[in-house]
């Protein structure tokens, strides 16, 4: 019961805040932010999609504060994204003009501009390499100079120009041609979702999930609780080119924009089959897309939101992962681990009112007994 | 890359919209209002409904308590203040009297509130019916169409299996004869004190992105039936053992010596209030 009831709180909270500051610095060892940006980039790049803020800097500088511990990054910088005014909209990506560093598809083996494996673990065996505890920076900075002397073979794929695996299909009328929607996204930083939600709501909404969940909720999917049957049609890897309208000309002109920078992303189009009815009862299999995009290279993750993206698309009763209530309202790493960890506040007041409550029910039983 | 905040952390396009979902409650009282809700420099779950209400409020002339369960030295009621100070630099009280703005988690103060006070609640989940009807879409109809027979048939279970009604805190009231509501979760011996409330009561939950109010001098009735009818917790022959007072919520304590229960004020500010007056 102790810290309530007595006075002190704010020196007993002092002494905690320095006493988790010794923790960050009592080994006598600091990192530097910059060190921090140049070699964790698989961090980085999460911390990044979970905060919903793109910057490689204030992500480093968050996980030094955090100790590298991914949702207290995240959090960070999430609060420190509701401090910035938001004073443009992009203008419309288009991943095809991606500057493309990895793509890979697994429903064709051959595809149009080639499979580039680019940086992946997927072909690693995952053996501790010992010889990283005395890794040193010449040895470091000499392995890529010679790695970026290496004579690499040439072709003529352009990188910025690689077609769609999914134009494939297209063409070929297995996969539906919608029109383009051109309705202005919702923002659901800026408005607090209503059901039922916009595709561009769920998709925000998933790709600044926790990646944890967003792979859990999407493996329950795929392995019993979805009732779908994914192929990677393509994922992608690169950097697209970022646009902003000239804020003092409304006329939107292509030629008016300015060029703010390149995000790095992760792109996915999975292909889901499904039953078509026809006339007089006759079923045809066609394609369905679940997209799933997210900041860094963040591939499982990306994954999960295409297989989650099209379970929330066809919404069906029977599986909790095609709820959008169940789904979209518990993926977020600020609100989920906000709320677990609320538990540990003090409840005093609310437990004496449950606690009267129960004895009540006791006293109840008692008289009942009594009466009978 | 240092930058310094602005006045109440956020930027004033925030602050705005937080104002205007505010109003919109306070004219319909007991009514959700959705709002954005920001993410906030301490975890949702910890008051950020709260908060993000008490920034968008504070002016360089108001005065601040903050209470968590009763108390103004809680670790979180401290932290609280601390950041609300660093961004906004005004004064803190304990003193409920001296207060013009009043935060709380989860108790309303023994000391009766007076005009132009506002009381802020955080609230962990707004919707009263959640206990019975898991979706949002399902519960904004429920409330659009006056249908509040779930939350009726909660109580008549807890009768029917428990004797009487087993609700902690965050017993529901009806506001104005319209919106079933929840008080937060306040204990059922606070839910009286929201009826006339001089001061204006506003509740924000952060995580669930919603605000709503008591305007000052509204009707809020606990939901209870004519032969069952609503009860607070009692403490009627329990004595606060510093101050001696009677007829408020206490917690219960044990003696680490002897091992015997005993009572003492929830709320500090008014135990203290009392010893101080005293001598």
């Amino acid at each position: 019961m102790g810290y309530v009831a007595i006075k002190g709180g704010t020196k007993a909270i002092e002494e905690s805040i320095k006493r988790l500051k010794y923790e960050r610095l009592k080994e006598k060892k600091i990192v530097n932010v910059d060190d921090i940006k140049g070699s964790m980039r698989g961090l980085i790049d999460q911390v990044m999609s979970e905060s919903s803020l793109c910057s490689r800097e204030l992500a480093s500088i968050a996980i030094k504060q955090a100790e590298g511990n991914m949702e207290e990054a995240v959090f960070l910088l999430r609060a420190y994204r509701s401090t910035l005014p938001r004073k443009h909209y992009t203008k419309v990506l288009d991943t095809d003009n991606m500057l493309v560093e990895r793509r890979i598809s697994a429903s064709f083996k051959d595809i149009p501009g080639g499979q580039i494996l680019g940086a992946s673990y997927d072909y690693t065996h995952r053996l501790i390499d010992f010889d990283l505890t005395d890794e040193s920076l010449e040895d470091a900075i000499k392995w890529v100079d010679d790695y970026e002397n290496e004579k690499i073979k040439d072709d003529d794929t352009d990188l910025k120009k690689l077609p769609k695996v999914v134009d494939y299909l297209r063409e070929e009328g297995l996969i539906k041609t919608y029109e383009d929607n051109n309705k202005e996204p919702i923002d659901v930083t800026k408005k607090s979702i209503e059901f039922p939600t916009e595709r561009s709501e769920r998709l925000q909404i998933l790709t600044r999930g926790q990646t944890g969940a967003i792979t859990s909720l999407g493996y329950a999917a795929l392995r019993a609780y979805g009732a779908l049957h994914p192929t990677v049609g393509e994922l992608r890897i690169g950097s697209l080119p970022i646009y902003i309208d000239n804020p003092l000309d409304q006329s939107s002109k292509e030629e008016d924009s300015f060029y703010i920078g390149d995000i790095k992303i992760t792109e996915v189009e999975s292909f889901i089959p499904k039953e078509i009815e026809k006339e007089k009862g006759r079923k045809e299999i066609e394609f369905d897309i679940g997209y799933g995009i997210c900041y860094g290279q963040n591939e499982t993750k990306a994954i999960a939101m295409s297989i989650l993206d099209n379970c929330l698309e066809t919404g069906n009763k029977k599986y909790p992962t095609h709820d959008e209530e169940f789904v979209l309202l518990h993926i977020d790493s600020v609100e989920s681990t906000g709320f677990i960890s609320h538990l540990k506040l003090p409840h005093y007041v609310t437990f004496q009112s449950k606690l009267d409550s129960a004895r009540k029910t006791k006293k109840g039983e008692k008289d009942n007994e009594d009466r009978l | 890359m240092k930058i310094d905040y602005n006045f109440a952390f956020f930027d004033e396009g925030s602050k705005r919209e937080i104002r205007r979902a505010t109003l919109k409650a306070v004219a319909i009282p007991g009514y959700q209002v959705s709002f954005a809700s920001r993410e906030m420099p301490i975890a949702r779950g910890w008051g950020t409904g709260g908060l993000q209400l008490t920034l968008s409020l504070t002016g360089t002339e108001d005065v601040l308590k903050v209470i968590d369960q009763g108390s103004d030295e809680s670790v979180n009621a401290v932290n609280i203040k601390k950041l609300v100070k660093k961004t906004t630099g005004v004064l803190n009280t304990d003193d409920t009297n001296k207060a013009t703005l009043i935060q709380s988690r989860h108790r309303i103060p023994e000391k009766s509130l007076k005009d132009k006070q506002i009381l802020v609640l955080q609230v962990p989940i707004p919707e009263p019916l959640r206990l019975v009807e898991p979706s949002e879409y399902k519960t904004k109809r429920l409330h659009a169409e006056n249908e509040y027979s779930g939350a009726w048939l909660m109580l008549f279970e807890q009768i029917m299996k428990y004797g009487n009604m087993s609700t902690g805190a965050d017993h529901p009231v009806k506001v104005y004869d319209r919106y079933v509501m929840a008080p937060s979760p306040i204990p059922r011996f606070d839910n009286p004190k929201m009826d006339y409330s001089k001061a204006l009561i506003l509740l924000g939950a952060g995580r669930e992105k919603k605000i709503y109010a008591v305007p000052p001098y509204t009707k809020v009735k606990s939901l209870a039936f004519e032969d069952y009818p609503f009860e607070v917790e009692s403490f009627e022959d329990k004595e606060c053992r510093l101050c001696k007072a009677t007829g408020v919520f206490m917690d219960e304590l044990i003696d680490e010596d002897t091992k015997e229960t005993y009572y003492q004020c929830n709320d500090t500010s008014y135990c203290l209030d009392r010893l101080n007056n005293r001598n």
